[in-house]
């Protein structure tokens, strides 16, 4: 067991895992709260990932994540001004953008499908050179991601309780009363897709600096794995307090991504790995409903037991 | 004053569905006056409340506030100073949110530019929103932090009723609010409303399928049928009269019976 869950795997996983937890929080934002469907993220992800390099390898790593999410945040409104000025379908509105975003994307990356990032500094090689003790060189990757996702999380938890936020909240909860409660819900979404851009376009661009290169193709397939987290996270919080269920969503990434390492150590091929994943995807948002009708089964058969006193289903 | 001029609404125009909601609707409504409002099945009373509150707007007519065109005033606009609540106690709250919550974004038609949008609840809003819970006598004020969804339609709707009335708006508009709920929070939720309006003097208007409902209530009773406004009784006409000259009254104008099943389930309650 010892060989099979490293402790270099499990550091690996967490550390990634807290990357794309920025995305399960950007899916959080706009499939929990604001309930639309938006599918620009891969798309959105890779825009990230491609102003990340290219700031970065022009000399400003810290710059680049600015950009990148200010970056997302014109994603995200080109997708809200779709659906709340033109009437255009969420779900539509997301793929036309993420399909549009291809070639800004090439574009940004200069019409190359590849960008590595050599000879420049990266906030990860920066922070490794605070300190030369020797946990901080093990451990610096994952206390420095650690640190962007907790601010990260403090702020979008502070957010959704001002004013703005909890109308954001409501617009996705009951579009009725925020009408009848002098919101714009166009306002508000617009302000939501933007917000929940932005921390894709900060995943994007933490990633370009932690791989330290950027590809065309690296989003693909990110919603779904964004997804998978934040259902898993979902069904840990149950819908509870909001600071709870922010934390869930980390979790659920994190876990996701303990999964993905467990599922490749049992030497699965790499061809297989996006199946892998939407197989743990799909019993991930089996799970609740599998639960539910087990649970039904054993009362039906409770119940249905000969020699039982009364029958009234309690056991 | 509320003031409709002329109004006229036709949803899907040239097609199969073609339907003429509203035609030549006008009605001058004073600050204070309550009206009850009953008609067939189809005569536009939803649709009028909608030209009001600006969920469409119309093709042609005027709606005036005081004497200011908001004929073409957004919805959301609109809500700064309308208040609403629907048949579906379910509509009109957040189920996600807690009460507290939902409260405070109602409560944003307030503070709207006073306060900065990054502001969170105070608590001396929160103290606020106690006490107008407690008024309620439900209880809710012990339940400040639960979510919504948990309450039952009865509480749903008197929390929709105090969020729409928390900051007391211009005109009251109630869309038979209370035909969902059983008999007894009904009339609890009635009583309440009866108590908020007359206390604070609200211009409100009430659509009711209760006949009885629809004379005690208010100070002025108004029929509709197939997109107008057919009979208006206030003031001495309408202190004596039955539900059966209500009904009466209603074939003379309308030129055809009432047709509304809930209307004759209820008055057969009635009697």
């Amino acid at each position: 067991m010892g060989h099979f869950l490293t402790v270099q795997i499990i550091q690996t996983a967490l550390e990634i895992g807290l990357i794309y937890s920025l995305i399960a929080l950007s899916l959080f934002i706009s499939f929990s709260i604001l309930n639309i469907c938006d599918l620009s993220t891969d798309g959105c992800y890779t825009l990230g990932c491609a102003v990340g390099a290219v700031v970065t390898i022009s000399g400003h790593p810290f710059l680049a994540i600015p950009a990148s999410m200010a970056a997302g945040v014109c994603s995200g409104f080109v997708t809200a001004l779709l659906q709340t000025r033109f009437g255009v379908q969420s779900i539509l509105a997301g793929i036309i953008v993420n399909t549009g975003l291809y070639t800004v994307n090439l574009a940004v990356m200069g019409f190359s499908s590849n960008l590595s990032i050599f000879g420049t500094d990266t906030i990860f090689s920066l922070a490794k050179g605070l300190s030369s003790a020797a946990w901080w060189q093990s451990w610096y990757k994952l206390i420095l991601l650690g640190c962007i996702v907790l601010v990260v999380c403090l702020v979008l938890y502070w957010f959704l309780g001002t004013r703005l936020g909890l109308s954001i909240r409501a617009t996705g909860d009951s579009p009725a009363m925020v009408r009848a409660s002098s919101i714009n819900p166009a306002f508000t979404i617009t302000v939501g897709l933007c917000i929940s851009n932005s921390l894709t376009g900060l995943a994007g661009s933490l990633i370009a600096q932690y791989n330290k290169t950027s590809d065309i193709n690296l989003g693909t397939g990110m919603v779904t794995i964004a997804l998978a987290s934040l259902v898993i996270g979902e069904s840990l919080s149950r819908k509870r307090h909001m600071a709870v269920r922010i934390a869930c969503v980390l979790a659920g990434s994190c876990l996701y991504r303990l999964i993905v390492s467990l599922a490749l150590r049992l030497n699965i091929p790499t061809e297989a790995f996006k199946l892998v994943s939407a197989v743990i995807v799909a019993i991930a948002l089996i799970l609740p409903s599998a639960k539910s009708m087990i649970a039904l089964n054993l009362k039906k058969r409770r119940m249905k037991a000969p020699g039982q006193r009364g029958g009234n289903g309690h056991a | 004053m509320l003031e409709l001029k002329g109004i006229k609404k036709t949803f899907n125009p040239g097609t199969v569905n073609e339907k003429t909601a509203l035609r030549d609707l006008s009605l001058e409504l004073a600050d204070g006056d309550f009206a009850t409002i009953i008609g067939s099945n189809g005569a536009g009373k939803s649709t009028m409340f909608g030209a009001i509150a600006g969920t469409f707007f119309p093709d042609e007519g005027q709606v005036l506030l005081d004497g200011e065109d908001i004929t073409f005033v957004r919805e959301h606009v609109r809500s700064h100073y309308i208040g609403r609540l629907f048949q579906d106690p379910l509509t009109g709250t957040a189920p996600n949110m807690t009460i507290e919550e939902n409260l405070s974004v109602a409560y944003l038609r307030a503070s709207a530019g006073k306060k900065g949008i990054f502001s969170r609840i105070t608590r001396r809003e929160k103290e606020f929103f106690h006490e107008k819970l407690s008024l309620l006598g439900m209880g809710l004020e012990d339940r400040m932090t639960n979510p919504v969804g948990l309450l039952s339609g009865g509480q749903r709707q008197a929390l929709t009723l105090l969020m729409a009335t928390v900051v007391t708006p211009r005109i009251l508009l109630l869309d038979e609010h209370t035909a969902a709920l059983d008999p007894a929070t009904a009339a609890k939720v009635l009583e309440l409303t009866r108590q908020i309006v007359e206390e604070r003097k609200i211009t409100c208007m009430m659509v009711t399928h209760n006949m009885e409902q629809a004379l005690e209530l208010g100070s002025r009773t108004l029929m509709m049928s197939d997109g107008r406004i057919v009979f208006d009784a206030a003031g001495s006409v309408r202190d004596g009269m039955t539900v059966e000259d209500l009904l009466r009254r209603f074939a003379e104008q309308a030129g055809k019976k009432l047709n509304n099943d809930r209307i004759l389930l209820s008055t057969e309650e009635g009697k």
